[in-house]
């Protein structure tokens, strides 16, 4: 089959997982484009690590179809997973080994030539910056270098896909940088990056996402078109006592969510126009007289609070 | 294939090089096992407190007491006068037997009448009471042919008596002559230990990896369970062979215990019942999520596997059911193996039996551990 621009690299259809009485996964579509940074956003327990496990064949669906680099994961595991990387939120390192030794290992387990396997782990234990610690054993690493050990390992066999399972999550920020700095180099050379993160931060970085909740996709584009789709306005009120402040403008006609960020409160309010006298004086009746309103852009998390703040919490 | 074996195999290496600890887990504790089972294993009862109450104060009465006096199994710690310090030494533990002569004992003797000995026996150990009473029985024994001998033959003159048509036993016991007790328990203390630490050492193996995440990173390559099991299965197995010649050795050298048969035919009935014994680890690791349940799992079945063998119990005894039980027990076949070739020197053509068992249980719980390791997390 030819490679066309924007060739589907991960396609999930009618996919669903239950443990127990408890429906992890509902019945996901989903298509990740080639070279795509697409992201899987939700609260604990939404269901990402499972669809994670299930894309990465570890985990057999209870239904649904997945296509991975146009190999079928359910019917044809084991070949999918020559096209695939996953790594898990605590990737499993063999601490009693080097840097050196855990690459060379898991380079033989996905059958990568020897030769090549030397070549392609010196590179990229370059790119990361660990080439001066291969020596060491990875049970001596700090939590930053073992993630990026643990995605080396992960990239040994060049695959077409990446699965990254909260892969930041307790990594410091300097890190954390490095980290995407690698991601990045990843997608200029078509590798397709599937990540489930609770960074928000780091949600915004994707080229799409998908708004996770009870084991259901809510929203899925990407993060400019999704917080254009942000219903109502944001509003930005700075002030000394942000608590009061939100306590001035909870419930208030018009205001459909107030979220504390730091020493502003973020309010989201039906119409700008017609809201921000209202609030105003909201605040200053409770004899807050520092409040300065301003129209802001949203985040990701205003966006994601909003959306999936306002619906009712899932029926079983 | 060749490849992912070969690299499971080198990391395994590694990481039992790495641990500082690990020769000493794997060495020490076998030998110090070795002495203390070599020297604490034995039936032999030596030194029985022993009370004795003598009412009939005659020749015949002393005489017999001075029998139990001479071995050193019995340890006269009381002569008593009556019948209450005799109970009171039983009570308080000072005393296990308690021998009581009657008065009459020599009269009824000079009479040839049957003289009785009442002996009492604390059965709260049966086991040190049962083997003392058939000391007891053998002192009497011998005493009784002399007082027979000494009627019949009162002097060396007049005209011949009676014949007397004496049964006398000549035991000759085969293969340990002097009935040695450690030639018996050292071979089964070899194939004991053995067992419990390759299945111990195996039943974690798997599970750690699950435990510390390494396990649901190896799922995700495209490795075949045969290699990964046989990753984990080869190293146990070559650790349990040195232990085996370890152990043995310390049979051999310190214990003294004879190895007459052929070490081929030992080598090849320690190589299956390691694969027996590996595979079983195997099996209960895959019944294991965490190391906590390995560790119930371990405790729960080792001591059946031990007692359930005919390391001292003899299998024949026992109820059906249980001599059912002991068919899927490798022990329990290795024992019939280790013993004779270590005493007997028995080989293939009468062992053969045996062997095939093991072979049949490494087949069957080595396959079973194969296809129960399905590469799912679920």
């Amino acid at each position: 089959m030819m490679a066309e621009v924007n060739e589907i690299a991960v396609r999930v259809h009618g996919l669903s997982k239950s443990f127990g009485s408890v429906r992890a996964v509902r019945d996901i579509d989903l298509a990740v484009a080639q070279g795509e940074i697409f992201g899987l956003v939700g609260p604990d327990g939404a269901g990402k690590t499972t669809i994670m496990r299930m894309l990465a064949a570890v985990l057999r669906p209870d239904a649904g179809e997945i296509l991975v680099d146009g190999v079928d994961v359910v019917a044809e595991a084991e070949r999918a997973k020559l096209h695939l990387s996953y790594m898990p939120q605590r990737f499993g390192l063999y601490e009693d080994l080097t840097i050196a030794e855990n690459i060379f290992f898991y380079g033989a387990l996905f059958g990568v030539p020897r030769g090549e396997r030397i070549a392609r782990s010196q590179e990229l234990l370059e790119a990361a910056g660990l080439l001066p610690f291969r020596r060491r054993l990875a049970g001596q690493l700090s939590g930053g270098m073992k993630q990026k050990l643990g995605l080396i390992c992960a990239l040994i066999h060049t695959p077409r896909v990446l699965l990254l399972d909260e892969p930041t999550t307790g990594v410091d920020p300097v890190s954390r940088r490095d980290f995407w700095a690698i991601l990045y180099n990843l997608r200029e050379g078509g590798v397709t990056i599937v990540l489930s993160t609770a960074y928000m931060d780091e949600a915004e970085r994707c080229s799409r996402l998908a708004l996770l909740h009870g084991g259901e996709i809510r929203h899925c584009d990407t993060p400019q078109h999704l917080k254009a789709a942000m219903p109502g306005a944001l509003l930005a009120i700075a002030s000394a006592h942000p608590r009061d402040v939100r306590e001035a403008v909870s419930g208030k006609p018009g205001v459909l969510g107030a979220l504390l960020m730091g020493d502003r409160v973020h309010v989201r309010v039906d119409d700008a126009e017609r809201r921000i006298p209202e609030l105003r004086a909201a605040i200053a009746d409770q004899g807050i007289a520092d409040a300065v309103i301003t129209p802001a852009e949203p985040g990701i998390e205003d966006v994601f609070v909003a959306l999936l703040g306002e619906e009712k919490p899932h029926e079983p | 294939m060749f490849e992912r074996l070969s690299v499971m195999l080198m990391k395994e290496f590694l990481e039992l090089r790495r641990d500082r600890w690990a020769m000493f887990r794997l060495i020490v504790p076998m030998i110090l096992q070795m002495l203390v089972f070599g020297y604490a294993a034995t039936f032999t009862v030596h030194h029985v407190t022993t009370a004795v109450l003598d009412l009939d104060q005659s020749q015949a009465s002393r005489s017999l007491i001075s029998h139990f006096a001479a071995t050193s199994r019995f340890d006269i710690i009381d002569m008593a006068t009556n019948q209450r310090e005799i109970t009171s030494d039983i009570d308080h533990d000072r005393a296990v037997i308690a021998i009581v002569i009657h008065a009459g004992f020599s009269r009824d003797l000079e009479n040839g009448k049957s003289a009785p000995l009442q002996v009492i026996v604390d059965g709260t150990n049966s086991n040190t009471a049962l083997i003392a009473l058939g000391y007891i029985a053998q002192i009497v024994a011998n005493f009784s042919t002399e007082q027979a001998a000494s009627r019949v033959f009162p002097s060396r003159s007049g005209p011949a008596a009676a014949p007397v048509v004496g049964i006398s036993l000549q035991m000759r016991p085969w293969f340990n002559e002097g009935l040695n007790e450690r030639w018996f328990f050292i071979p089964g203390v070899i194939g004991t230990l053995t067992l419990m630490q390759v299945v111990s050492l195996t039943a974690f193996a798997i599970v750690r990896e699950r435990e510390v995440g390494t396990l649901e990173q190896i799922l995700v390559s495209p490795i075949r369970p045969v290699e990964f099991i046989l990753g984990k299965t080869v190293p146990f197995f070559l650790i349990g062979l040195g232990d085996i010649a370890l152990v043995s050795f310390v049979g051999i050298a310190w214990f003294h215990v004879p190895f007459i048969g052929d070490p081929w035919v030992m080598l090849v009935g320690s190589a299956l019942f390691l694969l027996a014994v590996v595979g079983m680890g195997l099996l209960m690791s895959t019944f294991s999520r965490t190391q906590q349940q390995a560790f119930a799992l371990n405790f729960f079945l080792l001591n059946p596997f031990f007692i359930l063998s005919g390391f001292a119990f003899p299998i024949a005894a026992m109820p059906k059911v249980l001599q059912w039980f002991t068919m899927i027990n490798p022990l329990r076949y290795f024992l019939v193996i280790i013993r004779a070739v270590f005493l007997k020197g028995v080989g293939f053509a009468v062992l053969w039996p045996e062997l095939g068992a093991l072979a049949l249980l490494a087949l069957i719980m080595l396959t079973i551990s194969v296809l129960r390791f399905r590469k799912s997390l679920d």
